[in-house]
């Protein structure tokens, strides 16, 4: 089983890491010294001290505990966007591949079509005449990513459907149910999970770029990428408050993608391997 | 030539070659493992040493360590390769690069992916010499030419102008050998180099190679599988297993007179007693006037096709790639229906489409592939591959499911213990062997095997073939075997039907088909399979009637 | 150049113009996707009924939506780009300026980008699993997971803010000498380079690589060629397409990256336009600025492909 020892080192960082954001995610409202919009200081941006480990924001908030509500808001619409765009382009991917025919064709060239353009410019696009409000911006975020997650799953789907094994199993006489669920995704597994945590890590990075473009979270919440929008005027009077939450992105980012690589080894190296 | 020595005829001595490589598996900590454990050999000029082992004898790896070159991080770490008198392991990077290519060439097992696609052949082929000055350009392009004559390739004056994929699989292994002689080197490494061609077109390579060789007075470490093969160019013979000598002897002896048991086993592998059965009065499947086309109806590849089966016995098909062989067995499987005609099966014609079939249709025609490994589920168990059929087909669970899986691992020589075992965690014949037993689960009439041996080492094909004739007596099951080889074919077939280009030129009993008078097509056939005598090669050629499709 | 490359190549082009032109209904249709009135949506509750009928007039809600669609596509062919709602400017107008400066800055950004990634792929590629290799491979698996706007105010705060060898902020005018202008986009157009560095990087190492490990390098080993000359003769020509294609894909990335640093460094250009408008809900600048964007992006993915189907020599030479 599971050997701590066994965790390559890099992997361990990246598992303590996710596993502190999480945690703050989580505990927000129990570990956080301040509220979330509560004002502690006169004066905006207060230097680092004893008192406000992170200094104070642009309002004179106290950086910590919003950075650990930050930690929430961004955690939390990142997870349901990719569980959404998951789910979405996963199924649809392997039903495509397993039905073919006219429902593959018209799915397939309307995902070119939403390729075609970059994520971000359609993003701005249906954002300028939609309200802004948490489901849209995940709906939006989810539905976009979605055709990355489907144009995977779906070549992933065809090279194992014309394996010998799975025509083995067609002329046994197996019905679709037993194709896609017993001989497709078991198979299909490893480089499904891998995608999950980069899907993950780029549902972070458009969320933040949304928002410090100041289309995504709206005041007085704010997610890390709306915490570096509030503060980047700072950065030219020589203060770093900006700095903060972009650094925790960029520290979820590699965290998450450290902990996929290895897992990604690890089940391609499972008993039976990939062939 | 560079380095002539007044060191008797020897031209290259190997001595205690020992080669090691680091393999990382997955999760696991690297190690490292020994290819080749001390072999040591000696090659006079102008003679042919020919190579001879099964996958991972280590037989390419020594051969081109006589160029000092280690693939993909394979070492030598031991013994002395001495060329012309100097052991080539001391003349550092730049030693290496002025004996590679002028000294020693290498002729690789596919020209196809060895010659450069950005680049006309003639510049390939000449690039050598004007790299290491033994002649001008025009010299070297006349040379060439010349080396086209001689190895019979069509428009010697022009083909140098084309670019590799403008040029036939046959002819590209030729131009390969033309650029490797092109330089007059000691020594020629031959890797294989006919393994990848039709049969028809591995005879006209293999005599111009030989041709050259002679004429050239080169010498060549020739490496194959096919003993037949390096028969009939090599003056001796070293077989090599598990990167160790096993025997190394002159040509006649090792083939007339084998001292190791090992090499008793590669000589006599095609050697297996099968009494032809008479056909009986009905056959189990008829397929009558079979046509069919992929691409919409473009591309015929069957043309009105008409086989028959009878219970219990073995019909093979026959041909070379593109004859349509392997589209036979998808059209009576119904993954390809047919255009016209029909496939009858117990007096009752079956479904044209595999959607149409009853599921007693299906179990009673299973089918074997080529590859064992991509035929397997990687995630199932042996257990649950061939567990699968028994409860699909008779409802079988638990216990009495357990206890058949046993019955069948034992009916094809494995034990129980390999009931929870994984395919990658099984060798190539083991795999083919599950994938049989996995038919037999369906307690079929008929199996299709579509080249079920053509991937195996020669030993372990024969072993496959042995246990599915003794299966054929205790089941009673026919057989559809699909294959390119011939001597596969005399050694399991009760009749035979030859395919060319998607029709059947020849069919009927066994005895019959392999009699004379024969068609040209099958002529050709018969005559190109090498056979284990010297001087076959020389007598095959001359008693040819048609040119095969390679030229 | 002989015919079936001509054809691939027009077939190509006639399907990216097909593709423009579903992309422009697709920008078209993600306008008119908002459940309810957009009038109503972009003036909010406290609008009277005076001038939400007015902003519907203009907007020509009035007219069903395909009649619309055509009316603004027949408007972009003949360069008239319509009128942006919040000002009431012509649209093509106010773009040219931005859009000059936008390629100003992606050009010099996309100059020293591409050189540099390349040599940084040979170099991993020349010393493949040692320390050089490693430690780039590192850095650009690293730089991937860096937001644009980490590594832009990380530029600002050292090179502007604790050394001001550069300016924070990017300001561009008519008159500036060229010198000038090239001073003031340093640091965005470094920002860029970095953010597009890293996955061209990685691309090139792996299109080489794939080269490197065919037979035909193998090929020229053992002919006696020197490491330096197998790569000149026999890697590269076959490289080049792949190189070519991931230098387009990253080009197209670069435009992305550009809507963000230009906000970072509050660069006149197109991207710091898209982003205004579309807080201010300015359909029709978002249409017109998205088109263009789009458009910018399918025509790189277009030489990208043309790029490869040239230096095919399969197609080059047919049979």
């Amino acid at each position: 089983m599971l050997d701590i020892k066994r965790i390559p080192i890099a992997a361990l960082i990246g598992i303590v890491l996710t596993t502190l954001f999480v945690l703050a995610a989580v505990l927000a409202p129990w570990i956080a010294p301040h509220g979330n919009a509560e004002i502690v200081s006169d004066v905006p941006w207060e230097p680092m001290s004893s008192v406000h480990w992170l200094g104070t924001d642009n309002l004179g908030r106290d950086l910590l505990s919003r950075m650990i509500y930050g930690a929430r808001i961004t955690l939390f619409i990142a997870v349901l966007a990719t569980a959404l765009s998951f789910s979405l382009g996963a199924i649809l991917g392997f039903s495509a591949a397993v039905f073919g025919g006219w429902f593959d064709t018209i799915l397939s060239r309307l995902v070119d079509l939403l390729m075609s353009i970059p994520t971000l410019i359609m993003g701005l696009v249906v954002l300028s005449v939609l309200p802004s409000n948490l489901v849209t911006l995940i709906l939006v975020m989810g539905i976009l990513d979605s055709t990355r997650v489907y144009r995977l799953s779906r070549a992933v789907a065809v090279d194992i459907n014309v394996m010998d094994y799975v025509e083995a199993a067609k002329l046994r006489g197996e019905g679709k149910a037993w194709i896609i669920f017993r001989e497709i995704l078991p198979n299909a597994l490893s480089p499904l999970v891998s995608e999950l945590g980069l899907r993950f890590i780029y549902a972070v990075l458009f969320l933040s770029t949304l928002s410090f473009l100041g289309l995504g979270v709206q005041p007085p919440d704010s997610d890390w990428g709306g915490m570096v929008k509030e503060n980047k005027d700072g950065i030219v009077f020589g203060i770093p408050a900006a700095l903060i939450p972009a650094a925790a992105i960029a520290a979820l980012a590699i965290s998450v993608n450290l902990v996929a690589d290895w897992v990604l080894n690890r089940t391609t190296s499972l008993k039976g391997g990939r062939g | 030539m560079a380095g002539t020595k007044a060191n008797s005829g020897k031209l290259l001595d190997i001595r205690n070659l020992r080669i090691e490589a680091t393999v990382y598996p997955p999760g696991e900590a690297p190690r490292t493992i020994t290819l080749v454990h001390d072999v040591s050999l000696t090659l006079e000029k102008g003679k042919v040493l020919g190579l001879i082992g099964e996958s991972g004898a280590g037989k390419s790896t020594i051969g081109l360590s006589s160029m000092g070159y280690g693939r993909g991080g394979v070492r030598i770490t031991g013994g002395e390769v001495i060329l012309n008198g100097r052991d080539i392991l001391k003349g550092g990077k730049e030693g290496l690069r002025r004996l590679r290519g002028r000294e020693v060439c290498y002729v690789a097992q596919s020209a196809a992916a060895a010659f450069n696609p950005a680049h006309r052949l003639m510049d390939q082929v000449v690039e050598a010499s004007l790299l290491h000055g033994t002649a001008t350009r025009a010299e070297a392009e006349k040379r060439a030419i010349a080396l086209f004559k001689k190895l019979s390739l069509p428009n010697p004056e022009t083909i140098g102008q084309r670019f590799p994929h403008q040029v036939s699989g046959g002819q590209l292994q030729r131009v390969m050998t033309a650029m490797a002689l092109c330089s007059e080197p000691d020594l020629i490494v031959f890797d294989e180099p006919t393994t990848a061609l039709d049969v028809t077109t591995q005879i006209d390579v293999l005599s111009a190679i030989k041709d050259a060789i002679r004429d050239t007075h080169v010498a060549a470490l020739y490496i194959t599988h096919d003993l037949a093969v390096v028969a009939q160019v090599s003056d001796e013979i070293m077989v090599l297993r598990h990167g160790r000598l096993v025997e190394w002897g002159g040509t006649r002896q090792i083939i007339k007179e084998p001292r190791q048991e090992y090499t008793s086993a590669l000589v006599s592998v095609h050697e297996i007693d099968h009494q032809e059965q008479q056909p009986g009065t009905a056959p189990m499947l008829s397929v009558k006037n079979v046509t069919a086309a992929y691409g919409g109806g473009h591309i015929k590849v069957l043309k009105n096709v008409s086989v028959d089966i009878f219970p219990g016995q073995t019909l093979a098909v026959v041909g070379e790639s593109g004859s349509g062989k392997s589209t036979l067995a998808r059209a009576i499987t119904g993954l390809l229906p047919p255009e016209q005609g029909s496939v009858v099966f117990d007096g009752r014609t079956l479904a044209n489409r595999l959607a149409d079939r009853p599921k007693e249709d299906l179990r009673q025609l299973q089918m074997i592939y080529q590859m064992a490994d991509v035929a397997m589920n990687p995630r199932q168990t042996v257990g649950t591959i061939i567990g699968r059929p028994l409860e699909f087909y008779f409802g079988m669970k638990g216990r009495e499911r357990d206890k058949r899986v046993a019955e069948l691992l034992d009916e094809i020589e494995m034990g129980k213990g390999f009931i929870d075992r994984y395919p990658a965690e099984l060798s190539g014949g083991q795999k083919q062997r599950v994938c049989i037993a996995r038919s037999l689960a369906a307690k079929p009439k008929l199996i299709i095997c579509d080249e079920v041996t053509s991937a195996l080492d020669p030993l372990v094909a024969h072993g496959i073939l042995k246990l599915l004739l003794n299966l054929q007596q205790i089941e009673k099951v026919a057989y559809l075997f699909i294959t390119h080889d011939l001597a596969t074919v005399k050694s399991i077939a009760d009749s035979i039907a030859v395919m060319y280009r998607g029709e059947v030129v020849r069919y009927g009993a066994k005895s019959k088909v392999l009699t004379p008078p024969f068609d040209a097509y099958t002529d050709l056939l018969l005559s190109s399979v090498p056979e284990m005598e010297i001087g076959w090669l020389e007598k095959a050629i001359k008693g040819r009637r048609m040119e095969s499709a390679g030229n | 150049m002989s015919s079936p490359v001509v054809k691939l190549v027009a077939q190509r082009i006639a399907l990216g113009v097909l593709l423009l032109l579903a992309v422009s209904v697709l920008i078209f249709a993600g306008t008119q996707i908002l459940p309810g009135d957009v009038a109503q949506a972009i003036l909010g509750q406290s609008a009277t009924q005076e001038s939400l009928a007015n902003l519907r007039e203009q907007l020509g809600l009035n007219q069903p939506a395909y009649i619309r669609y055509f009316h603004w596509l027949g408007g972009v062919l003949t360069g008239d780009l319509g009128t942006a709602m919040s000002s009431g400017q012509d649209i093509a107008t106010s773009i040219k300026e931005r859009l000059w400066n936008t390629l100003f800055l992606a050009f010099w950004a996309a100059i020293v980008a591409i050189p540099l990634a390349i040599t940084l792929g040979l170099i991993a590629v020349r010393y493949r699993n040692g320390w050089v290799d490693k430690l780039i491979s590192g850095v650009a698996l690293a730089s991937t997971s860096f937001p644009e706007f980490f590594i832009g105010y990380l530029l600002v705060f050292y090179f502007a803010v604790q050394h001001q060898w550069f300016p924070a902020i990017s300001t561009v005018y008519e008159g500036m000498s060229f010198g000038e202008r090239l001073q003031a986009i340093v640091l965005p157009a470094a920002a860029l380079t970095l953010v597009v560095l890293a996955h061209m990087m990685r691309m090139t190492r792996a299109a080489i690589l794939n080269v490197m490990q065919s037979a035909y390098v193998e090929t020229a080993e053992l002919k006696g060629l020197s490491a330096f000359a197998v790569i000149r003769k026999h890697a590269f020509p076959n490289a080049i397409a792949p190189i070519i294609n991931v230098v387009m894909l990253n080009l197209a990335y670069l435009v992305v990256g550009v809507v963000v640093v230009e906000v970072i460094f509050v660069y006149p250009g197109m991207g710091q336009y898209l982003v205004d408008h579309v807080t201010k809900r300015d359909v029709p600048v978002v249409q017109a600025v998205g088109l263009i964007f789009a458009a910018v992006y399918i025509s790189l993915n277009i030489i990208a492909d043309i790029a490869a189907i040239v230096a095919n020599p399969r197609l080059r030479h047919p049979k």
